[in-house]
């Protein structure tokens, strides 16, 4: 197994890449401090009484800071490494969920709407469609604004995270459900679909088993784009201050209070929690593109 | 060609319809017109009185259609948070973000063909390969972080240019605008650079597929058989067919440069439409949402009808597939 995955075309081409070992291995890096941020931060940004007001403001260990804070602390004292491992767990997990309920309903929709055409691919289409003129961020803000005034204050304030999730996530669906239907179109004239009919499969199982393996190529490259996409429209939304508050802040929020302090010099609060969201965002993106080229021969 | 145009027409009217209902939806049942209007002192009465003189008591499709034609005839209704009429608000707001926009998109349009073109042409040299890195890193810079990068750079570090509002404006009617002083052009700078790198990366891309796709026709290897210059070969008759699809990016980049002027007219303080739809969202005033969502898709439909209708213009090819 191991060897067949080592002679593989993609990983032959992977070594050959170095921006996309370097990709890999920044993004690796930032998940797994990502995942592992309980055990590796020096200390719990979401607990008020591990931080002292009296170490508020402290440069970085190389500008002359404290040794027990590498990155420097922001104006309530809190650890700047902490805050972004911790700011970067919210971001990965709300840019992975809605992600995967956008792949899900979209490549479900998609296939279905591929394979049996007619009254049921017009319908789905047009939604897309009218959905399509609409940019990402202006329907993940109606939907967050239509949720605002759906729900009671503090059923809000506590559903934060999963709205923001589902307003994501029904502003990236179009893509995947555009390149289901159009891969699926193409395969549903196959022999293998005519015969699996013929042979009195159900439809569903002719979806799930035959089509859908067929056509994941080009779908792991949308995902890939769109987990990209799902985090860049998650730190705006909580830049906007529509997403997270500060007292559970993602990278997004995190920026927007360093923002307070580009005027006064402490440049730490504000620009390494951004150069962290850039250099996530450029890695994923690095790798959709190598992911493009492999399943893509002639982009070679 | 007049049974084309009037299809599309008819398409434009039914998502404005679409949306519009969406809006009376959102306006209707997120939250209670009534409660938001009155105090707590109102009774249940008078508050049953008033939901029958504003006509919330009849049926659905009666409410929904006078909602239609009184956004049909300018009549916006009133902000919660402010009580003042919407359609003053935005008026006051639209050529702050028209101005921004178009900016952006000349920006966007003036350095990104040129530049799509070149690496198209050039497609293994070294300054092409560079373009097309840095647009990879473009693409995934958010807009907010370019905003804030510009504000640091320009506006504090080297105190060049002002970081936020408008700058020095001037009245023409109702349209203030900042494009006839000096001061005015100052405070565009940034925000329309802002707003302009993004798209002008999505310019860039698209020009250069679309660019490389017609140089790998027949009729240009054709052209290069018959020992056409090259400088003829690539402005001329290249460029000339790459042009037609940049038509619907400029249709789609308006729409991209509406959404993203949320971002930059927070980050700018911009007065614009953008802030007005945020600070609507923030205190759930649910009119103006609605409106500025009515307005925004008016916008969309009549650019994506003119493009469609420029494309009919433009392409002999379509008039003739419509004509057999």
């Amino acid at each position: 197994m191991w060897a067949r995955w080592w002679q593989s075309d993609g990983f032959w081409l992977f070594r050959r890449s170095p921006a996309a070992i370097l990709a890999a291995l920044v993004a690796v890096l930032i998940l797994g401090g990502a995942l592992l941020a309980p055990w590796l931060a020096p200390s719990n940004p979401y607990d008020l009484r591990t931080f002292d007001l009296m170490d508020g403001l402290l440069p970085p260990l190389w500008q002359g800071g404290d040794a027990r804070f590498l990155l420097g602390t922001d104006d309530q004292g809190r650890d700047m490494v902490s805050a972004i491992l911790y700011g970067a767990r919210l971001s990965l997990l709300i840019g992975f969920s809605a992600m995967a309920i956008a792949s899900v309903l979209g490549v479900s929709l998609g296939v279905a709407a591929g394979y049996w055409g007619g009254r049921f691919d017009a319908v789905v289409m047009r939604i897309a469609d009218v959905q399509l003129a609409l940019p990402a961020i202006l329907t993940a803000l109606l939907i967050d604004g239509i949720a605002r005034g759906l729900l009671p204050r503090e059923l809000h304030d506590d559903l934060r995270i999963p709205v923001l999730i589902l307003a994501i996530a029904l502003s990236l669906w179009v893509n995947f459900a555009r390149t289901a239907r159009a891969s699926t179109f193409v395969e549903r004239r196959k022999d293998y679909v005519e015969a699996a009919i013929i042979m009195g499969q159900h439809p569903l199982r002719i979806m799930a088993r035959h089509i859908l393996p067929n056509i994941l190529g080009p779908l792991l490259v949308i995902m890939t784009v769109d987990l990209a996409a799902a985090i860049l429209l998650e730190a705006t939304l909580s830049f906007l201050g529509i997403g997270l508050p500060a007292d559970s802040p993602s990278l997004g929020t995190l920026i927007r209070i360093g923002m307070q302090f580009l005027l006064s010099g402490e440049w730490w609060i504000l620009w390494i929690p951004t150069l962290f969201l850039v250099a996530l965002v450029v890695s994923i993106n690095l790798i959709g593109d190598f992911l493009r080229e492999v399943f893509n021969p002639r982009l070679r | 060609m007049a049974y084309f145009i009037l299809k599309r027409l008819i398409q434009s009217v039914f998502v404005m319809l679409a949306v519009a209902f969406l809006a009376f939806a959102l306006f209707r049942f997120v939250g209670d017109p009534i409660s938001q209007m009155t105090g707590v002192e109102t009774t249940i009465a008078d508050q049953e009185r008033l939901r029958e003189e504003l006509g919330l008591n009849d049926p659905f499709l009666v409410q929904f259609a006078r909602f239609s034609g009184k956004m049909l005839v300018g009549d916006f209704g009133f902000s919660y948070r402010t009580r003042q009429p919407i359609g003053e608000m935005l008026l006051s707001r639209i050529p702050a973000t028209l101005e921004l926009g178009t900016v952006a998109l000349l920006i966007s349009l003036l350095v990104g063909i040129p530049a799509g073109v070149y690496t198209a042409l050039r497609p293994r040299g070294a300054v092409t390969q560079a373009i097309l890195i840095s647009t990879l890193v473009g693409v995934s810079i958010p807009t907010f972080v370019i905003g804030i990068f510009l504000i640091f750079l320009f506006g504090v570090q080297l105190g060049w240019l002002p970081t936020f509002g408008r700058g020095g404006t001037v009245q023409f009617g109702w349209w203030r605008s900042s494009l006839f002083t000096v001061d005015g052009w100052r405070a565009l700078v940034l925000p329309a650079l802002t707003l302009g790198v993004y798209q002008l990366t999505l310019t860039m891309r698209l020009v250069r597929a679309e660019m490389m796709e017609v140089m790998r026709t027949d009729f240009i290897r054709f052209a290069t058989a018959r020992g056409l210059p090259m400088r003829a070969l690539h402005y001329r008759h290249a460029l000339g067919n790459t042009m037609i699809p940049v038509i619907t990016i400029i249709g789609l980049q308006f729409g991209g440069v509406i959404a993203f002027s949320i971002v930059t007219e927070s980050v700018f303080q911009w007065p614009g439409m953008g802030l007005l739809f945020l600070e609507s969202i923030r205190f759930v005033d649910i009119p103006v949402m609605g409106v500025y969502l009515v307005v925004i898709a008016f916008f969309f439909v009549l650019i994506n009808l003119v493009v469609d209708l420029l494309y009919l213009a433009i392409d002999p090819r379509l008039r003739v597939k419509e004509a057999a």
